[in-house]
């Protein structure tokens, strides 16, 4: 992407007739679209058991997401600031219900309905200030607390989003947890500048067994420097605890740095394993003639 | 915009203690059928709220709904077709929904009701 549209204009103008229709006739965004919200689909985890699910797209745009919703069997809901994108759903007959609303202004939905919440390529709109009313901090915390309010306990919501720097990541993360919801962030293909993809994965309710953060794809090409970590332990960047210092997550070319061989370590130990003490020394990193 | 969606919108204006269920004014009401899953119908059964159900199909010009209903009608067929064709069948096209404790009216254009809210009701 050349510039980033969030800069250009806020959405129910950037996203105007002509954008929408060009958004829409691109065989290349569509394929992009759909990809991504199967993978934020899968990333719900909603039970097996064929039974269609009430899912709400937030942002839904055209409908290329929700389009995903309906051939996986589900009811969806969708909403959308900009009228343009809505018309061009309706051209399409999509099968979910429309509704012209902007997220930051919270949902207005009743409690506990929702079985799920996907967002495809649309939350990182609310980081930004389009109008002097708007306070990006403030439209967060009303888009997450009315959806907490309406997901019913257990349900999960999934974000594909394109935050422009870690700091609006943390926000946009941030905002969640005080929100209320458990979860993380899942990158899939990380080492991929064009496949990295990064998905918030939220929880309604307190931390359990389902809240804990699945796995992303693609980083099988990485060198992995401990032998005994196993496929599924060693592909997600998680970062579930907010006030863990970003660059310390990252897992760098270089090796996997401390806070994964303590986290490794601590899940060594709780396997009933003998883990050498942590020291000062563990996992730093060593000179070259080593 | 099918019942199944207005039965779960409630007025968001700040302020706003009781927006639910917002009253309809159908000024054009289509019906398209949609495939009946009785699973579905199962699990939304114990989501919607059934008054406001009932009223809200009465003002669309449906009124074969049961008053009150209980889990054990949901093993009557035609309990189903019926309770099927209120909440998915029935589409509000062009009209209102008014927020039942301020009259704020929130326009339907296309199905699509408007429900963005004007600065000084955030
Ligand atoms: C890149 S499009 C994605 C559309 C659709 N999810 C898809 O996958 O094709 C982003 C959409 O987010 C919508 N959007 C941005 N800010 C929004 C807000 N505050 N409330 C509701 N929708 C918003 C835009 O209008 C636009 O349709």
């Amino acid at each position: 992407m050349a510039s980033r549209p969030e800069l250009l204009a806020p959405p129910e103008i950037f996203y105007d007739d002509t954008e929408a229709r060009k958004y829409t006739s691109s065989s290349r965004i569509i394929d992009i679209q759909s990809k991504l919200s199967e993978r934020a689909l899968e990333l719900l985890a909603l039970p097996d058991d064929g039974i269609p699910r009430l899912l709400l797209d937030i942002g839904c745009g055209s409908g290329l997401s929700g389009e995903t919703l309906s051939e996986n069997g589900h009811v969806w809901i969708g909403l959308d600031i900009s009228q343009s994108m809505l018309n061009v759903a309706l051209e399409r007959e999509v099968e979910g219900d429309l509704l012209l609303g902007d997220m930051g202004q919270g949902l207005g939905l009743r409690s506990g309905v929702l079985d799920g919440a996907i967002s495809i390529s649309a939350v990182q709109w609310l980081c930004n200030a389009d109008k002097s009313s708007h306070e990006p901090r403030l439209r967060l915390k009303a888009f997450f607390g009315s959806l907490y309010r309406c997901l019913a306990r257990g349900a999960r919501a999934v974000f594909q989003v394109y935050p422009e720097n870690i700091a609006q990541r943390e926000l946009i993360l941030s905002s969640a947890m005080r929100a209320g919801f458990a979860g993380g962030v899942v990158v899939d293909y990380p080492h991929s500048s064009k496949s990295r993809k990064e998905y918030l994965v939220l929880t309604c309710g307190p931390p359990s067994l389902s809240t804990s953060v699945p796995n992303g794809k693609g980083e099988d090409g990485e060198n992995s420097t401990d032998e005994s970590s196993g496929d599924e332990e060693n592909q997600t960047v998680s970062i579930s605890d907010r006030h863990r210092p970003r660059k310390k997550q990252k897992v760098n070319k270089k090796g996997k740095g401390r806070e994964w061989v303590m986290k490794k370590k601590e899940q060594m130990r709780k396997k009933g394993n003998v883990v050498p003490p942590d020291s000062k020394y563990t996992a730093r990193k060593r000179k070259s003639r080593f | 915009m099918r019942l199944l969606t207005h039965n779960m919108l409630s007025c968001n204006v700040k302020g706003v203690t009781n927006g639910f269920p917002l009253i309809i004014q159908a000024d054009k009401v289509l019906e398209k059928p949609a495939e009946l899953n009785h699973d579905f119908l199962r699990n939304m059964f114990y989501k919607v709220d059934w008054k406001a159900l009932v009223d809200a199909a009465k003002s669309m010009g449906y009124s074969e709904l049961p008053e009150s209903a209980e889990a054990s009608m949901l093993e009557s067929l035609d309990f189903l077709n019926r309770f099927h064709h209120a909440l998915m069948e029935l589409h509000l096209e062009e009209g209102a929904l008014i927020c039942p404790e301020t009259g704020r009216k929130f326009p339907v254009d296309k199905g699509i009701p408007n429900m963005l809210l004007h600065e000084d009701e955030v």
